[in-house]
Formats: structure tokens, C-alpha cells, sequence
């Protein structure tokens, strides 16, 4: 995206513009398609029964229709929560952003980025933990015992999980060579393994437990269960979100999907070749003899690949019960954090062996 | 909680605290936490109030009453045949198991006994409505441990067992269709061959709800060894039904009680369980509902013929006297002391219902316990609001 922004030569103003539009989209539609495809269609599935089917073909247009009540409600302010109500507004707004500024960093194509940065990872594991702020600013500021209990809990659980999850990233780094996402990417397509280069050479083989550690830690961060305690319908009646009425509630079920959709998209990158297809397939060798059609396919390429992951988020999500606070610390500290230390120490041997 | 943010009351806090103890920081306040009166954990209006430390409950207390509809009393200015429609909405879940245990009583006090055919009926709807009521426990479950899919298999197959008591009696949930020496009507044509049917359906869904739930090493992780119960504090307490055979006490009013009833023509096993945790207490509810399914099905197989009404008078005068009669329902030991003094209607009624006495031993189990596991041994505990305000 960027290096064709550059090369048409448009103001400033009008690049910001359409990164900024690439951005809403980036979030927005994996987020409408996943809850689509995966809340309303293959709970509904999994649970025999139908599901919307009455808004549009298939109950398609339901999420437009859901938008529409959300936006309609009153945004209510509980009258404990009145003396940080400028607080208690901004907490979702800050969740949403944790959102977005993650997704900046993924690659889309060989020249579809928002930002290259050297250090993309790194960046992306930094902000991802700005959504525990909004979080615990929202279970505090909405006065209420429940919500103060989920915020204390998702802090608790989120910087638990953000240690494997940086472990496991950290596997991925020592064999890439990088922390560059992009050329992350690049390294799994145009790589080999022993000599054969038919598949390129995806981490999720050689990383496959850092791999499941990653997908684990992110179902934790995302608060699906099993480790859903911070929201936990039936104890804490949905925790921080309690309070939050029409669009800041909205802003809040975005966010969590959006977020689902955007880890999955970082999982892939990492783990699955991102936006790429084996280089070998097409003959080519770096990433400037890729042909610019890949600029259009690796969107496509990279969004079937996350909604895959999504499925898999979604389906224990939906069929799992859910651990207690102190089962998930002890699971966090006593079995992933271990696991992914030793997967450290073994892949940094063998990429000195090899 | 708002006012943390003022020096004044940071100052006076640490200030009182620094008179008690040298270590402040770690030093943390009591929250009392109000799980209800609405509350999805409590399905209906349930009050729990938990003095908590942190997450911890040092103090908990059941607080009824507030879904207290004086049914005791509203019997007291209706017919003996109009009170069934009342006590229907008790256990609102299983409700035909209700009418069964204050018609015995009313008939023991006339001194008429139900003709053999209607003691089978009885008993096969008795169980039915235990299959209905339990089978949604089952999924209930799911949802209280945060497992959303089970429920819904549970309200699948549960539209099974209740279109079965629709067509026997007309009502879902409410079918109001004992009669005092007997019943209402004859069972419908080809309810017997539909029964076996659902039975089998039934039995399928155990198997699901076992592999789903009772297999998951999160929902044995969350249950096992959570909010144990003693087999002398269960007895003391005053429990009955299967938060009583979970800790281990082989007791059930089907077996060892001889009323007017079919159940000592079948066999069956009384389910127990040693542990008397959360999971023994779902388990042994888990396999009731197969031996239930089984109970029906030797039920079905003996009906005998003949008439479903014995004959009693138009106008129903219950002789002065009294009788208490209890029965094994879904919840427990469900039992009517009732007094008459030859009036239509009755001088007085107690109702013993299971819910009551089971959340009596809340206090005592939830001493010590996370607040994730008050959810775990309310679910386990079972208790329907109806039943517990009455």
C-alpha cells in the first residue's frame, strides 16, 4: 500500500486519509465477518439451532442490525460512576485503540504495510498491552463491585499471559533472525526444509509448540474461555463491561473481535507464512521479484489463513467450560512459562547446530 | 470507592490502619459482595450476601424471600381439588411431582387409594417431570461454568419429555392433573410407544452431557473436590435428594418408604457418591436421570388396565385429621402436613420443600471458598427459587 501511495505522488493529507480507511477496514471487516461466521452462524450450529436468519440473506445484515440498536441506546453513566465519567467514557475508546495500533504493523503484501518497523513484533506485543489499561480504567471507574472484581481479574491475566506469549514470539525471532514482521514473512516462503521447498518452510513445524503456547496465550488475552473470568457472565455478570451501555458497549463487543481477528492475523504472520504462498511455487527468490498482484492476493491470502485461526479461537471458545483466577495464574506460571523457556533454549541450539 | 481518590480519607485510612499494625501496604478491606437478588447464578431472585477479602469469602449468607408468594396460606381458602394448581408452581420445573405427595396425604386422610392403573401413570409422569427437571440442570451446569453449548442440547431434548406431559395433560410446566383417588384422564393413544422413544433420546443425551461436561478436565478441575460436604454435616444440615446420596448417604424416599406409588414394582438402583463434592453432586444427579429413564421404561412394560378414578365423592370433604406424606422429588425430599377439619378445603399446610433446607447449609460450605466456586456449589447444590420461597 505504501510504496504505491508513494509512487502516485498525493499529498500528504490524502495518504493519511486512505491509510487511515485501510486501517477502519483492517479492523472492522475481520471483525464483522467473524462475528458473523463464528458468533451468530456456527454457535448457532454447534447449538442446533438456526440463528439470525431474518436480516438480509442468511441473517446476514444482522450485525448491521445489531450496530443500529446499539447505536439507538442511551449512553448511560451509573450515578457512582459520575465523578470520573470522563474516565469511565474513555476506557473502551483505549481498548479500541490497542486494537488498531496493533494492526499497523502487519503486513498485508510485499508493499500493502502501514509500517515497516525493524522492530514489529516487539512493537506489537508493547501495544497489545495497552487494552489491559482500558480494561482495569473500566472495571475501576464504573463503581461497581463486579466490574472492580473483572478488571482486577483481566489485569491479573493479562500481564500473566503476556509473559509465554513473548516467550513463545521470542522461538520465532531466534529462527527468523528478525523481529521484522515483513521479513518474517519472507523468511518462512522463501525458506527450505532440508533441501525441499515445496511448502516453503512455515514455523508452525519447526515452532509448533511455541505455536500452540502463542494461540493459548492469545485466547487468554482476548478473555475467551476457557479463560474468560474477567467477563464470566453467569459470577460477574460480564465484569468490566457491566456498566457500558449502547455504543460504548458496542465499542467493547468491536474491540474483542476485532482483537480476536488481529492476533489471529499476527499468529500467521508468525506461524503460517502471513500473506505470502510458498515463493518456490511462483519461481521467485526475495521479495523484489514478487509480482505486484501479490499486493492484492496477500489481503485475501492472509485473511482465509486468520479466519482459521479465528475458527479454532471461536470453537473452544464455544464448546469449553472455565477455569478459576488462581487454576489459569497456576497454569500461566507453572506449565506455559517453563514450556516455552525450554523451546527458547532448544531452538537457539539448533539454529546454532544448523 | 470513589472517595479513594481523596487525600483526606488516604490520610485517616492509613492513620487508623498504622495505630494496628506496622505493615500497611499489605493490609487490604473487606468488600461485601451482593450475588443477587438478580443474578444469573441464582436463577430467579435469590439474595447471597459474601464478606469478601480479596477474592476469598470469609462470611456468607443466604438471603430469601423476596419471590415469597404464600402459597401455605393461600391453600387455606382453597378446595382440596384447587390446591394442586397452586403447589404446581413450587418446583416450578418438575411441577407435576408437587401435586403428587398433598394428593397421597389428602387421600391418606379420606382413607381412598388411587386404582393401580393411575399409581402407574402417576409414577411414570412423576419421573418425567424428574427427567425434565434434571435434565436441565445438566445444562444449566454448562452455563454456570462458563461452557455456553450444553444448555441448549438440554433444552433440546428436555421439549421431549415436556410435549410427552403436554399430551398426557394438557400442561407443560403446569399440569394440575392429579386427582384426589386418582387421575384426571387416561394416558392418550400412542403415548406408551412415543415414551420408549424419548427414553432412548434420553438416554443419548446422558452420553452427550457426560462426554461434554462430566469428561472435560476443566469441569473436573472446577468441580472436584470444590464445596464438600460431610456425610454427618449433610445429615445434620437436613439435606435430602441427591445433594444428600453425593455425600455418600444411601437414602431414597422412592425406595424406602411404602406409599401408594409403582416404584416398588420396578427396580432400580439408588445412585451415591463417597466424595460429596461439587461433581459428586452433579454426577449422582447425571446418573438419576438414566435410572429415572429406565424406571419409566419397566413402567411402561407392567401398566396394568382398568379405570384411573377411584370413586370418591363429588364434592370432596376431607374427614378431621392430619397426614404428612413426603416423596423423593427432583430436588429432594418434597413433603405436605396437612390438616384438616372436615371442611372442603384444608385448616392448614406446611410445605417441606428440598430447596429450602438444601441452601440452608450455604453458609457453612461457603466459608473459605473463591468467588468463581460460590457459583460452582450453588449450581451443584440445585435449588429453584419457587421451592425455596414457595
Amino acid at each position: 500500500m505504501n510504496a504505491v501511495l508513494l509512487s502516485a505522488d498525493l499529498p500528504y493529507w490524502a495518504i493519511s486519509l486512505l491509510r487511515v480507511l485501510g486501517g477502519l477496514v483492517a479492523v472492522l471487516l475481520p471483525a464483522g465477518t467473524v462475528v458473523y461466521l463464528f458468533l451468530f452462524k456456527m454457535l448457532s450450529f454447534m447449538q442446533s439451532r438456526l440463528g439470525p436468519m431474518e436480516a438480509g440473506p442468511y441473517g446476514s445484515m444482522q450485525l448491521f442490525a445489531e450496530v443500529g440498536k446499539w447505536l439507538q441506546k442511551e449512553d448511560i453513566v451509573p450515578a457512582s460512576a459520575q465523578p470520573e465519567a470522563r474516565i469511565f467514557k474513555m476506557a473502551p475508546l483505549i481498548v479500541l485503540a490497542s486494537t488498531f495500533l496493533l494492526v499497523v504493523v502487519v503486513p498485508f503484501g510485499p508493499d500493502a504495510w502501514f509500517t515497516n518497523f525493524e522492530t514489529g513484533i516487539f512493537y506489537a506485543l508493547a501495544v497489545s498491552s495497552v487494552s489491559v489499561l482500558g480494561i482495569l480504567i473500566a472495571g475501576w471507574s464504573s463503581a461497581n463491585k463486579y466490574s472492580l472484581l473483572g478488571g482486577l481479574r483481566a489485569a491479573g491475566q493479562l500481564v500473566a499471559y503476556e509473559l509465554p506469549m513473548v516467550l513463545a514470539v521470542i522461538g520465532v525471532v531466534i529462527q527468523a533472525g528478525t523481529m521484522n514482521l515483513q521479513e518474517i514473512v519472507v523468511a518462512q516462503n522463501a525458506g527450505s526444509m532440508f533441501g525441499w521447498d515445496g511448502l516453503g518452510n512455515p514455523y508452525v513445524l519447526t515452532q509448533f509448540v511455541a505455536f500452540l503456547i502463542f494461540m493459548i496465550s492469545v485466547q487468554a488475552e482476548l478473555s475467551q474461555t476457557p479463560f474468560d473470568m474477567p467477563i464470566a457472565e453467569s459470577e460477574l455478570v460480564s465484569g468490566y463491561m457491566t456498566e457500558y451501555s449502547g455504543f460504548r458497549f458496542l465499542i467493547f463487543f468491536i474491540g474483542e473481535f476485532a482483537t480476536a481477528g488481529v492476533f489471529a492475523m499476527i499468529a500467521s504472520v508468525l506461524f503460517l507464512g502471513g500473506w505470502g504462498v510458498p515463493f518456490s511455487w511462483f519461481g521467485w527468490t526475495t521479495i523484489d521479484s514478487i509480482d505486484n498482484w501479490m499486493n492484492v492476493a496477500g489481503p485475501l491470502i492472509l485473511f482465509a489463513k486468520m479466519m482459521a485461526l479465528v475458527f479454532f479461537i471461536m470453537w473452544i471458545r464455544f464448546s469449553s467450560p472455565r477455569l478459576r483466577e488462581d487454576q489459569l495464574q497456576r497454569f500461566a506460571w507453572k506449565v506455559l512459562i517453563p514450556i516455552s523457556l525450554v523451546n527458547i533454549m532448544l531452538t537457539a541450539v539448533l539454529k546454532v547446530a544448523f | 470507592m470513589t472517595m479513594l481518590g481523596d487525600r483526606q480519607q488516604l490520610a485517616y485510612i492509613a492513620a487508623q490502619a498504622a495505630d494496628a499494625r506496622v505493615n500497611v501496604e499489605l493490609e487490604t478491606e473487606g468488600m461485601t459482595l451482593n450475588i443477587g437478588p438478580q443474578h444469573p447464578a441464582t436463577h430467579g431472585t435469590l439474595r447471597i450476601i459474601a464478606r469478601l477479602d480479596g477474592e476469598q469469602v470469609v462470611w456468607a449468607e443466604p438471603s430469601a424471600g423476596y419471590m415469597h408468594r404464600g402459597y401455605e396460606k393461600l391453600t387455606e381458602v382453597r378446595t382440596f381439588p384447587q390446591v394442586t394448581a397452586l403447589v404446581n408452581r413450587i418446583d416450578w420445573l418438575g411441577s407435576f411431582a408437587n401435586e403428587v405427595p398433598f394428593i397421597l396425604a389428602a387421600e391418606k386422610l379420606m382413607g381412598v387409594e388411587a386404582p393401580s392403573r393411575a399409581q402407574h401413570i402417576r409414577t411414570i409422569l412423576f419421573e418425567l417431570s424428574r427427567i425434565a427437571n434434571v435434565s436441565l440442570f445438566l445444562g444449566d451446569l454448562g452455563v454456570q461454568l462458563g461452557a455456553i453449548t450444553p444448555v441448549f442440547f438440554a433444552f433440546r431434548d428436555r421439549e421431549y419429555v415436556l410435549n410427552l406431559i403436554e399430551a398426557a395433560t394438557g400442561g407443560r410446566f403446569h399440569p394440575n392433573f392429579d386427582r384426589i383417588g386418582g387421575l384426571k384422564d387416561d394416558l392418550p393413544a400412542g403415548f406408551i410407544d412415543e415414551t420408549r422413544v424419548v427414553m432412548k433420546k434420553l438416554r443419548t443425551f446422558c452420553d452427550q452431557i457426560e462426554d461434554l461436561l462430566f469428561g472435560n478436565e476443566i469441569f473436573q478441575a472446577r468441580t472436584r473436590g470444590i464445596g464438600v460436604i460431610p456425610k454427618d454435616v449433610a445429615l445434620s444440615y437436613g439435606l435430602s435428594g441427591a445433594n444428600l446420596r453425593a455425600s455418600g448417604v444411601d437414602w431414597d424416599l422412592r425406595r424406602d418408604q411404602d406409599i401408594p406409588m409403582a416404584w416398588n414394582k420396578t427396580e432400580f438402583k439408588v445412585i451415591t457418591h463417597p466424595d460429596g463434592d461439587s461433581f459428586a453432586r452433579c454426577w449422582v444427579r447425571l446418573q438419576e436421570v438414566r435410572e429415572s429413564t429406565k424406571i419409566v421404561d419397566q413402567l411402561l412394560d407392567t401398566i396394568p388396565a382398568g379405570p384411573v378414578m377411584a370413586k370418591v365423592p363429588k364434592i370432596i370433604k376431607v374427614p378431621e385429621g392430619e397426614a404428612w406424606v413426603s416423596t423423593e422429588n427432583p430436588l429432594g425430599e418434597m413433603g405436605y402436613y396437612v390438616v384438616s377439619q372436615g371442611d372442603q378445603g384444608p385448616f392448614r399446610v406446611k410445605i417441606r420443600s428440598a430447596s429450602f433446607n438444601n441452601i440452608s447449609i450455604v453458609p457453612w460450605l461457603l466459608k473459605g471458598v473463591y468467588v468463581p466456586d460460590i457459583i460452582t456449589i450453588l449450581a451443584s447444590l440445585y435449588f429453584i427459587l419457587g421451592d425455596i420461597d414457595r
